[in-house]
């Protein structure tokens, strides 16, 4: 059919992100071979590299630090302009002077995560071994591997504990694994829109969009950088239904309804008659942009593969066993992929081992995406609990800004 | 003329020393100094605040969302539930009280409730509105209708408590369920204590509400 206009491939930013892969324009931690990270699967991967950015200044006790762990397609541009898409950073609203996270009171660190494809060590970057683009040989990395990655450069900057670790969705689950592994380095920690193990239909999600990838003739196995395609159809499809799943049909429903893009009646055809369509059409297509095949299906299977209470005899209480660590769970109401029942079990947990957690589910219809959006009732909460957090820790209170 | 006009509802907000109620303060003085304490139902906090402000370890459960929300906007540690389902996740003795203060008449269960409270706490302390209450039993007896409060305004077809009891009737099940009251006091109108060396019955008629410090009490009361 003449008028269906499928996926635009990607043209403006292609080699922008082929090169951000290993030469990313922000800080970078290099560690020799003399320094491997050590890989659940079993590899150690020697050299690499991990990309991040600060926002900051590290105080005199090395007390204030706050670790930002981002999610699936997040990068360490948290607050900055990104130098792939040129958009402002993806946590604008909650990192900045006056916001919750603000520089002028702590040293915020965010780094990529391994196997992502901004600058740290993954499958878009070069093999040092072949010369040649990682691919598929990248070995499969989990949750735990890329906290071991973060601790490691944490240890780098020369910071025994860390203030607060925080972070949404797939970055919730690094923050779990950070005081589940390291809960002596853990102050206190901000788990957003998470869950403590990977859901079924989570699990689901991903393999439909990890399906969609490999469908997509110019995937090559994985080795389409070599041979110069994109399977840029296939990951936008796998974007497209995953955003479905970061927001909820009221959102939908407000901000679409069943209203027409650009026309009066529906054109019998298969073009994006209507605005959620072009809408999906244009998120697919954005995402391709900046992001590599091969990191979504590695990243998504790093989620699938995340489950803290199978790493301790299948009692979640055990991973937190006399922790020290102040918790604030976060939730939404209309968050269906990590819904708050998720969060409810990790805080019975969390009571189960006595830890200091506050848990507050925030109402809003705008699904699982919540965490990123300007939401007020949940920076009151997170800024409060950092506050009473900074108090206990001993930082200086000058900046208080009241709730 | 209404009811309302012929017998305004009774003053009972219990008296503020400083800026805590009388009930919270008196609460506060039953816990020793540098416990972990738990306090279901913590509405908005205060008595959570009290408690940290003494040094002690205090968390919270509250059932309404606003509720739980104000609390850690405040920097307490609380958490969303409900004390007749969610008390089950806590584990045995995990603190030294836990604190029922108020909320007892809005539970669906407060036997099973009551009974988890002392199997969570090694103590536990428990405050509520006394039905047996005189001003209670005249806007019954004389109003011929179901007695409010200004604690308590709600209507009977919409108020959340939905288990009074006087203080004779909370007596009465803790030596049901082998609880020992190590403390009991009556506050009347004014939030001051009912003296000591009264009898029952003139607690039960003047007590505006009574708070119970109990702990598990093995043989006999």
């Amino acid at each position: 059919m003449s008028n269906v206009r499928s996926i635009s491939s990607p043209t403006i930013h292609g080699d922008d992100r082929a090169h951000e892969a290993d030469h990313p324009s922000s800080l970078v931690a290099k560690f020799g071979i003399d320094q491997p990270l050590r890989l659940d699967c079993g590899v150690d991967l020697a050299p690499f590299q991990i990309a991040y950015q600060t926002y900051g200044e590290l105080n005199a006790d090395r007390s204030n630090a706050i670790l930002i762990c981002h999610a699936l397609t997040g990068d360490q541009h948290v607050n900055n302009v990104h130098p792939v898409t040129g958009k402002s950073g993806w946590w604008d609203t909650m990192v900045g002077a006056g916001k919750p996270l603000d520089p002028s009171r702590y040293f915020i660190i965010c780094s990529n995560v391994i196997g992502g494809c901004m600058g740290s060590t993954g499958p878009a970057c070069i093999n040092p071994a072949t010369g040649k683009v990682w691919g598929l040989d990248f070995p499969i990395i989990t949750i735990p591997d890329m906290v071991r990655a973060q601790a490691m450069l944490i240890d780098r900057l020369g910071i025994e504990t860390l203030f607060c670790v925080v972070g949404g969705s797939m970055g919730g689950m690094q923050v779990l694994q950070w005081t589940a592994a390291y809960p002596e380095r853990v102050f206190s920690a901000l788990p957003i829109a998470c869950s403590t193990r990977h859901s079924a239909q989570n699990i689901a999600f991903h393999e439909l969009g990890r399906q969609a990838v490999m469908a997509d003739p110019d995937w090559r196995g994985g080795r389409y950088v070599n041979e110069s395609t994109h399977p840029h159809r296939g990951l936008a499809v796998a974007r497209m239904a995953a955003h479905i799943t970061y927001l909820s049909d009221a959102a939908l429903h407000r901000k679409f309804g069943r209203r027409m893009q650009d026309r009066e009646l529906p054109t019998f055809s298969f073009d994006a008659d209507f605005q959620v369509e072009s809408y999906l059409r244009y998120q697919g297509s954005s995402f391709v942009e900046r992001f590599d095949a091969n990191s979504y299906l590695f990243l998504t299977r790093a989620m699938d593969y995340f489950d803290i209470a199978a790493d301790h005899h299948g009692v979640l209480a055990k991973a937190f066993a006399g922790i020290k660590t102040r918790f604030c769970v976060v939730s939404f109401t209309s968050d269906w992929l990590f819904p708050t029942s998720e969060s409810r079990a990790l805080v019975h947990a969390l009571n189960a081992s006595s830890a200091r957690v506050s848990f507050a589910e925030i109402e809003t219809d705008r699904g699982h995406d919540a965490f990123l959006l300007d939401v007020p009732e949940f920076f009151d909460i997170a800024r409060a609990f950092l506050q009473a957090a900074g108090k206990a820790r001993g930082l200086g209170n000058n900046n208080d800004v009241q709730p | 003329m209404s009811i309302q006009q012929t017998l305004p509802l009774p003053g009972v907000a219990p008296e503020r020393t400083g800026s805590y109620r009388a009930d919270h303060l008196l609460v506060a003085d039953m816990v020793q100094p540098g416990s972990r304490v738990l306090d279901v139902g913590c509405g908005e906090g205060d008595l959570l605040q009290l408690l940290e402000s003494r040094g002690i370890d205090g968390r919270g459960i509250e059932l309404s969302r606003e509720g739980v929300n104000r609390c850690v906007a405040k920097g307490l540690a609380v958490v969303q539930g409900d004390a007749d389902t969610d008390l089950v996740n806590y584990p045995d003795d995990a603190f030294d009280y836990v604190i029922l203060s108020q909320t007892l008449q809005a539970t669906r269960q407060p036997r099973a409730v009551l009974e988890n409270l002392l199997r969570i706490g090694h103590r536990a302390i428990v405050s509520f509105p006394n039905f047996g209450f005189w001003k209670m039993r005249l806007q019954l007896l004389i109003g011929g209708h179901m007695p409010r409060t200004e604690n308590l305004p709600a209507t009977w077809y919409d108020t959340p408590n939905i288990h009074f009891c006087t203080i004779k009737d909370f007596v009465q099940l803790c030596d049901e369920i082998n609880v020992r009251m190590e403390r009991a006091v009556a506050l009347d109108l004014y939030g001051r204590p009912v003296p000591l060396n009264l009898p029952w019955w003139v607690w039960n008629m003047f007590g505006e509400q009574g708070v119970f410090l109990l702990n598990r009490g093995g043989q006999g009361k």
